[in-house]
């Protein structure tokens, strides 16, 4: 597909970012921290990844390279519109940091039809949102795009080993968060649809 | 080898994963057999994890994909306008 865009056959150009129209939106929101924003970063990565067709080379992954210029447009975005201040977004907070998870004595699977409720999606872009921006990231790339694991060190340019810590405390956090919140809010909605339970 | 809880919740990303060494994995299921605690907290990591990586919990706000295309039209007509341009 690139090389026929590259031959001239520039409406090709539609198709091949199609399929990363989620991923590209979603690392953008989880820089800007709201829609118009994030759309706004998402349209100007497509259409710096289009004027620089040229330079994508073949050994990295599209998706991969796409990631790397969202992020890029992200960070400079926030950096003219001082939102933030950068080292929140590029120091590390302290690697060293233990997290411990909720500690629940039985867990009972919560199937994937509760997240037709907007309470629960809610309560899960909430979570994922109060994630630290590199533990988010991380997150974000391996178990919501699911990327592997070099892909996304690859995007974020960082270590495979940052990645695994950074990817095992995202976790740790989320499960802290969320496993008694979802447990709650579940066995709520148990109680009422069954009243006599 | 007997390990305590907490040195196995260090282990909770990468058993998910698949990509402990043998010996590790085994030390980690071994344990995992008799403790309620730890089992509860792996069955609930993978299930938020299932739950977060659902389609439905990000979606693109409405229009998006219609708004994108518009302005990558613009592009390429720009593009194909603009003899001077050297890439794509």
């Amino acid at each position: 597909m690139i090389a026929a865009i590259l031959g001239g056959e520039t409406q090709v150009f539609h198709d091949l970012i199609r399929p990363h129209e989620p991923s590209v939106y979603l690392m953008a929101l989880s820089y800007m921290k709201n829609e118009a924003d994030a759309e706004d970063v998402a349209q100007e990565a497509f259409v710096r990844s289009f004027r620089n067709l040229a330079s994508f080379r073949a050994e990295s992954k599209f998706s991969t390279w796409l990631i790397s210029i969202t992020l890029n447009e992200a960070r400079t975005r926030l950096r003219r519109k001082m939102l933030v201040r950068m080292d929140s977004l590029d120091t590390p907070p302290d690697e060293d940091q233990h997290v411990s998870p909720a500690l629940l004595r039985d867990w009972r699977e919560i199937p994937s039809e509760v997240v037709e409720r907007g309470e629960i999606r809610k309560l899960l872009q909430d979570a994922i949102a109060c994630l630290p921006d590199i533990y988010r990231q991380v997150f974000l790339l391996r178990d919501v795009e699911e990327m592997n694991i070099n892909e996304t060190a690859a995007a974020l340019n960082i270590s495979v080993p940052s990645v695994k810590v950074r990817l095992h405390r995202a976790r740790m956090m989320l499960q802290k968060q969320l496993a008694p919140q979802l447990k709650a809010a579940t066995q709520q909605s148990r109680r009422r649809w069954f009243p006599w339970s | 080898m007997v390990i305590d809880c907490k040195h196995i919740w260090n282990f909770i990303s990468d058993y998910i994963d698949g990509t402990l060494t043998e010996e590790a994995r085994v030390d980690v299921q071994k344990h995992l057999e008799h403790c309620e605690i730890c089992s509860a907290i792996l069955d609930s990591t993978r299930n938020v994890i299932i739950l977060t990586a659902d389609d439905r919990v990000f979606e693109l706000p409405v229009g998006f994909s219609e708004r994108l295309h518009a302005r990558i039209d613009l592009e390429l007509e720009e593009y194909r306008g603009d003899g001077v341009k050297q890439s794509p």
